[in-house]
C-alpha cells in the first residue's frame, strides 16, 4: 500500500533483510517491522481470533494492536513499536495465540 | 533500584523540555520513552530527517525539534529509549521494561508526558486493512519516508489531514480526493474566533488557510459536508461509501483511505493511578483536572503537554517547562537559566494557545463520531458491534459493568480504541452527558508484558 520515496531507492548500505511468513522482504535500517510490511502486496499483519477477520497496522503508535505479529525471540508484539534487524523472522499470527516457548 | 528525584514518561517536547530544566538544575532524571530515538510523534525521526529534502519537506515547525532533541541529549537526564512504562504505583514505584530488561524506579515526583493518541471513530468497515489513520501515514513519511502507492483518498477532520496533505504533496505524492467531514461551522461565529484569533497568530492562520487552498486545487477530488462513512471490501478495502450532510451518497473505488477525527490526550497511565479527570466539552475530549502547574489529583504526578490537554508542540513545550519549575520549585532549587522563569514560560504558553479555541471550534468532530450506527464495529479487538453493546445497556449500566458483560474493552488494546465510544453509548442511551460518564476503569499492565520480564524482577530485587 506504500512505497519509498524515490530519492532512498537502491541506497543497499542501508537496507536489511528481513523474513515475513518465510519471505524474504527488504527493509530500511531504522524502520518498523510494520512499515516494511506495508510495502509489501499482502501488507495484513494478522486475522483476529473471533472472527478470523484480516487486520494490518491501523494507528503506528502503539495504540491499536492491529499488528501483533510473531516476532522471533519476542513472542507476539506490536510491528509498530518494533525495529527491523538483519535476519528476523517475523510471522502473521493467525487467529489466538498458541501456548509455547516465545523468550 | 533507581531512586531519581524525577521520573517523566515521553520524550516528546514536554517531556523533553522538562527534562532539560530539571537536569540542569541539579535534579537527577530519569526519562523513559516507548520509541528508538526522541522527539515524541511530532518531531519523530528528526535526527535523521533534518537537513535531508525530506525534512525540509515536512516543514519548519517539524525542523524545529532538532534543537530540543540535541540539549534534551546533553542535558544530563538519564534516558531509556525503547522502553515501555508498564506500572505506575500511586507510591510512585514505577515498573519498566526495554532493551536493559525489566526495571524498578523509585522517583520523588514523576511527570506524565504521554502526549496524545488520535480519536478513535468508528465507521462499517473501519477495521479492514486499507483503512489507517492519517496520523500512521504522517508516521510513514517521517520514517522510513514511504508515500501511499497510488493516489490516496483522506477523510477527515482536523489540522492534521490538512497537514498531511500538505507534506505529502510536497513530496511528491498524490491526493485522489478529500472527504472533509468538519461540519460546517456558523460563519459568524467563525469569523468573531478567527479574528480574535488573526490579531495575535495571524501566520499560522494563514499557513492552515494555504493548506486548505492547496487541497482545494491540488487535490483530484474536494468533498465538503461528508456525514457518514462505510468502507467497502472483504479481506481488504476495495472502495468507500460516503454520504454528505445533504443525503447525497456516492461510492469511490480505492485501496487506501486515510481517515483522522482530531486527537485526544494519552490518559492511560494516568487513569490506571485514578487520578482526577473531566469532560472537556470544547475538545470533545477527557482530560486531566490540573492546577496551572499541571498538578493533578494525586500530589506527587504531574502533567503535561497534550496528555494534560491539547494544545499542540509549543504548548507542549512550554507546559512541560512550567511543571519542570513547580518541581524545582518543590525539591528546593533553582533554574539554571536565568530567562527560565515562570512568568516567560506563562506569557509563552498563553501565547501558543491563542489559536486552540478557534481550532477546537471549527474542528469540532461531526456527532456521528460519537454514535455509530447498529452495524459498526466499536471494539476493534473483540469485534463488538454498536448494536452488541446497546443490547446489554440496559438499566443503569457504567462503562466497567459493560465491560464485563460484553468483553468490550478487554483485548490488546485495553479499551484505548473503543472507551469513549463505550462512554459516548452509555451517554446517549441513559440520557446523561457526557460528564457524567466514567470512562473504563484502567488497570496495569498499561502495555503487553512476557512472562519472562516479569520475571526478570526477581533479578531487580536481588541487585538492590
Amino acid at each position: 500500500m506504500f512505497r519509498l520515496l524515490e530519492d532512498d531507492w537502491g541506497r543497499v548500505e542501508s537496507t536489511v533483510t528481513i523474513e515475513i511468513d518465510g519471505y524474504p522482504v527488504i527493509a530500511q535500517i531504522g524502520e518498523t517491522v510494520a512499515s516494511t510490511l506495508l510495502r509489501v502486496e499482502a501488507s495484513w499483519s494478522r486475522t483476529t481470533p473471533v472472527s478470523g477477520a484480516r487486520r494490518a497496522p491501523y494507528c503506528m503508535m502503539g495504540v491499536c494492536f492491529d499488528c501483533l505479529m510473531l516476532v522471533e525471540g519476542e513472542g507476539l508484539v506490536r510491528a509498530c513499536q518494533t525495529s527491523v534487524r538483519a535476519g528476523l523472522k517475523v510471522q502473521r499470527q493467525m487467529g489466538p495465540r498458541k501456548v509455547g516457548p516465545s523468550c | 533500584m533507581l531512586r531519581p528525584d524525577l521520573l517523566i514518561v515521553g520524550a516528546g517536547p514536554a517531556g523533553m523540555s522538562a527534562a532539560i530544566v530539571a537536569a540542569r538544575a541539579g535534579l537527577k532524571v530519569v526519562v523513559v520513552d516507548e520509541q528508538p530515538t526522541p522527539g515524541g510523534q511530532i518531531w519523530r525521526g528528526i535526527e535523521a530527517n533534518a537537513g535531508t529534502s525530506r525534512g525540509r519537506a515536512l516543514g519548519e515547525q517539524y525542523c524545529s525539534g532538532l534543537a530540543t532533541v540535541r540539549t534534551f541529549r546533553e542535558c544530563g537526564a538519564v534516558y531509556w529509549p525503547s522502553t515501555r512504562v508498564w506500572q505506575v504505583e500511586s507510591t510512585l514505584g514505577t515498573y519498566v521494561t526495554g532493551p536493559g530488561g525489566t526495571r524498578v524506579v523509585a522517583p520523588r515526583l514523576v511527570l506524565i508526558a504521554t502526549g496524545a493518541q488520535e480519536r478513535p471513530a468508528p465507521f462499517r468497515g473501519w477495521t479492514l486493512p486499507g483503512v489507517m489513520t492519517v496520523g500512521a501515514a504522517q508516521i510513514l513519511l517521517k520514517n522510513p519516508g514511504s508515500v501511499p502507492s497510488e493516489p490516496v483518498w483522506i477523510a477527515g477532520c482536523g489540522p492534521l489531514a490538512l497537514l498531511y496533505a500538505h507534506q505529502l504533496i510536497r513530496m511528491g505524492g498524490v491526493v485522489a480526493g478529500f472527504l472533509d467531514t468538519r461540519p460546517s461551522t456558523p460563519l459568524r461565529e467563525t469569523l468573531q474566533l478567527a479574528g480574535r484569533a488573526a490579531l495575535r497568530s495571524s501566520r499560522e492562520l494563514a499557513k492552515g488557510a494555504s493548506w486548505y487552498a492547496e487541497l482545494y486545487c491540488r487535490a483530484g477530488r474536494y468533498v465538503p459536508d461528508v456525514v457518514d462513512l462505510q468502507a467497502l471490501g472483504t479481506d481488504q478495502l476495495e472502495g468507500v461509501r460516503y454520504r454528505t450532510a445533504a443525503g447525497r451518497v456516492e461510492e469511490i473505488r480505492t485501496s487506501l483511505l486515510l481517515v483522522h477525527e482530531g486527537v485526544l490526550p494519552e490518559l492511560h497511565t494516568v487513569r490506571s493511578l485514578g487520578c482526577e479527570i473531566q469532560w472537556d466539552a470544547g475538545q470533545a475530549a477527557y482530560r486531566p483536572v490540573l492546577n496551572e502547574w499541571g498538578e493533578c489529583s494525586h500530589p506527587d504526578i504531574l502533567i503535561a503537554g497534550d496528555a494534560a490537554g491539547i494544545g499542540g508542540a509549543v504548548a507542549a513545550v512550554h507546559r512541560g517547562r512550567l511543571s519542570a519549575l513547580r518541581i524545582l520549585q518543590r525539591l528546593g532549587k533553582v533554574a539554571a537559566e536565568p530567562e527560565m522563569t515562570e512568568e516567560n514560560c506563562r506569557a509563552a504558553l498563553a501565547h501558543a494557545l491563542v489559536l486552540r479555541p478557534f481550532l477546537d471550534r471549527v474542528f469540532r468532530p461531526r456527532e456521528q463520531v460519537f454514535a455509530p450506527d447498529d452495524d459498526t464495529i466499536v471494539c476493534r479487538c473483540e469485534e463488538l458491534r454498536a448494536r452488541d453493546l446497546c443490547a446489554a445497556l440496559s438499566g443503569s449500566v457504567g462503562s466497567n459493568q459493560l465491560k464485563a458483560f460484553t468483553r468490550a474493552g478487554m483485548g490488546p488494546c485495553q479499551g484505548r480504541q473503543c472507551g469513549l465510544t463505550v462512554a459516548a453509548l452509555i451517554a446517549a442511551a441513559e440520557g446523561r452527558h457526557m460528564s457524567e460518564v466514567q470512562p473504563f476503569r484502567v488497570r496495569p499492565p498499561l502495555k503487553p508484558l512476557r512472562l519472562c520480564d516479569l520475571a526478570g524482577l526477581a533479578d531487580e530485587s536481588r541487585s538492590s
